[in-house]
């Protein structure tokens, strides 16, 4: 048997319930580790010690029949954990400790999943390399000062780093797949509303979604079973009937039709990532699928789209930190001084400056020329899927237009750091499912991602895509544990 | 189009974010910078387009409307920045 952290989410739950490990080993294994990897800086909060009563608890009266049975998970730090601190990666939620369980956290729970800690993330998820944590940077295994990507940085380090077997993040522009891309692991963005946003601190309301990241597309497909539920907590939430995605999962993708989007071909896009999507095309096709060259006329159009919804979204969503009913406070003369000294002390640069630009479209007089304007060029973007998939079943691009980029490289340039979402964002403003698995690496050995998309609901089929390509490419990320002291 | 510094403070206001000069000046560079970049939709006529204002395109639910919480008060106020058994403690704001 392999060491207890590398193993896969399929490994251990097959090792469970064969007895062959128990809870609290394999609890134990990713706490050790944890502790020596502190310098990854992936955790906010740990659970350590309530993790190891759980386990044992599991041990002691077991239910092998539970998909995910005395699993140890962390979380990313976006999801209200009852009682356990959830932070956000800002310091205006520094001190907030949740009275009420997330859905999608409440169903790993339900399924016997136990909770290992809090993921370090970009403040709000407002970031593309986890540089804007409150919290600080976080490493990325692949290499030493390298952006773990973001804003679900912290969840995919400790995806790479065997310190959790399986993580959830959550996605808006490309906070899931952006992050698996430059780590190396696999992160899946569902259909706008399979995973209920309930208990989920809002970004942007019409973007969010949560989602799973893995090792393995197999992985992948269990824990995408456990989390999508119709909620009716959450008004979006969508009833439809979910399939049994790891049964259901087949690497028999013969006659489907995979399209390639010429638009994706961006300038100064490295040659490996040109060179990887050709070699995802030539596998897909050695697989009995048929490629289609599709156009999706509106791609240069969609980051623009989206730096103005998702700021305007968010100012909306971000003005309930007022320092009133929890959270951080800064004191003040009278009300209107203690709302802008919380506000102004609570909140990071990146935050402030997304809350302004939401603010300046929504303001009297700008509404038309910038949010109508782009709700407008949204149906474009959402459009131009809806022909493409009428004459495909997926469509197949690369995850980002960079492998994962120096600490520091970035930060003083909003706008070249936004440009890595320009694959991402067209999905999460078309609502559609899109998943990130690694395919291949730079010249400097940084692993780069492929991205497969899909119609909504669709999420079997571009599980079974990914499942089917992932056995061709064989990726290998042999991080050396660099990190790692005594 | 650009952005002064009137209108930045204007919009610091609006947020109910404090910003000092020195602050100001780097936002509204940032902010220029962004907003050069969203100007790039005015290519596209979408005179004739329907703004999407829903992605799932479903309508929203009905349900009867029902206390299904009682006695969450302790809850409610579990986090509250200033303690008080009953009440969101602000600074005066009635004279």
């Amino acid at each position: 048997m392999s060491e207890i952290t590398s193993q896969s989410l399929f490994e251990l739950t097959s090792n469970i319930k064969e007895k062959k490990l128990s809870s609290g080993e394999i609890t134990k294994a990713f706490i050790d580790r944890a502790e020596k990897s502190k310098k990854l800086n992936v955790y906010v909060t740990d659970n350590f010690e309530k993790a190891i009563d759980q386990s044992k608890k599991f041990d002691s009266n077991p239910n092998f029949d539970l998909k995910l049975p005395g699993i140890p998970i962390a979380v990313k730090d976006l999801f209200c954990t009852n009682g356990v601190r959830t932070t956000a990666g800002s310091k205006i939620l520094n001190n907030f400790v949740p009275t009420y369980e997330s859905t999608v956290t409440q169903n790993l729970w339900s399924q016997g999943a136990i909770l290992l800690g809090k993921l370090n993330c970009d403040e709000f998820a407002m970031g593309s390399s986890n540089e804007t944590s409150f919290f600080g940077n976080v490493q990325n295994p692949v290499g030493e000062n390298l952006v773990p990507g973001g804003s679900s940085g912290g969840s995919s380090a400790a995806v790479a780093a065997n310190l959790t077997p399986v993580t959830i993040g959550t996605d808006t522009g490309g906070s899931i797949r952006q992050p698996a891309s430059f780590t190396g692991t696999v992160g899946l963005k569902p259909t706008y509303g399979s995973c209920s946003r309930y208990g989920i601190v809002a970004f942007a309301s019409s973007l969010d979604q949560a989602g799973p990241m893995t090792k393995n597309v197999r992985d992948c497909s269990m824990l995408l079973e456990v989390i999508s539920s119709f909620d009716q907590k959450d008004s979006t939430s969508i009833d439809y009937k979910r399939n049994s995605y790891s049964k259901e999962l087949s690497k028999d993708i013969k006659g489907k039709k995979i399209g390639i989007p010429k638009e994706y071909r961006v300038d100064n896009m490295p040659e490996e990532i040109e060179q990887l999507w050709k070699n995802g095309i030539s596998y897909a096709k050695d697989c009995g699928a048929e490629i289609i060259d599709i156009s999706l006329p509106h791609t240069n159009y969609a980051l623009p789209t989206y730096y103005i919804v998702a700021p305007a979204e968010a100012s909306s969503n971000l003005a309930r930190y007022d320092g009133v009913k929890y959270g951080f406070r800064s004191p003040g003369q009278n009300l209107i001084e203690m709302y802008e000294k919380t506000r102004s002390e609570g909140f990071g640069d990146e935050v402030k400056r997304r809350i302004m630009i939401g603010t300046y479209v929504l303001s009297s007089g700008y509404y038309d020329a910038y949010y109508l304007k782009a709700q407008k060029v949204r149906q474009l973007i959402k459009k131009d899927f809806d022909d493409a998939f009428s004459k495909v079943d997926a469509i197949l691009t690369p995850s980002t237009p960079s492998s994962a980029f120096k600490i520091g490289e970035k930060t003083n340039d909003p706008v070249s750091m936004y440009l890595n979402d320009i694959f991402t964002v067209p999905i999460n403003l078309a609502g559609l499912p899109g998943i990130s698995i690694p395919a291949g690496k730079d010249k400097n050995n940084y692993p780069l991602g492929l991205q497969v998309i899909g119609k909504p609901f669709d999420e079997q089929n571009i599980l079974n895509i990914s499942y089917a390509l992932e056995d061709k490419i064989n990726f290998k990320n042999d991080i050396s544990d660099w990190w790692l002291s005594e | 189009m650009s952005i002064d510094l009137k209108t930045v403070k204007h919009i610091s206001k609006l947020a109910r974010i404090s910003i000092d000069d020195e602050k100001a000046n780097k936002l509204k560079g940032d902010l220029n910078n962004i907003f050069e970049f969203i100007e790039k939709l005015n290519e596209l006529n979408t005179d004739k387009v329907q703004a999407l204002t829903s992605i799932a395109e479903t309508t929203l639910r009905f349900r009867k409307d029902e206390i299904k919480s009682e006695n969450i008060r302790e809850k409610i106020l579990k986090n509250s920045p200033e303690e008080n058994k009953d009440f969101f403690v602000v600074p005066k704001v009635v004279e």
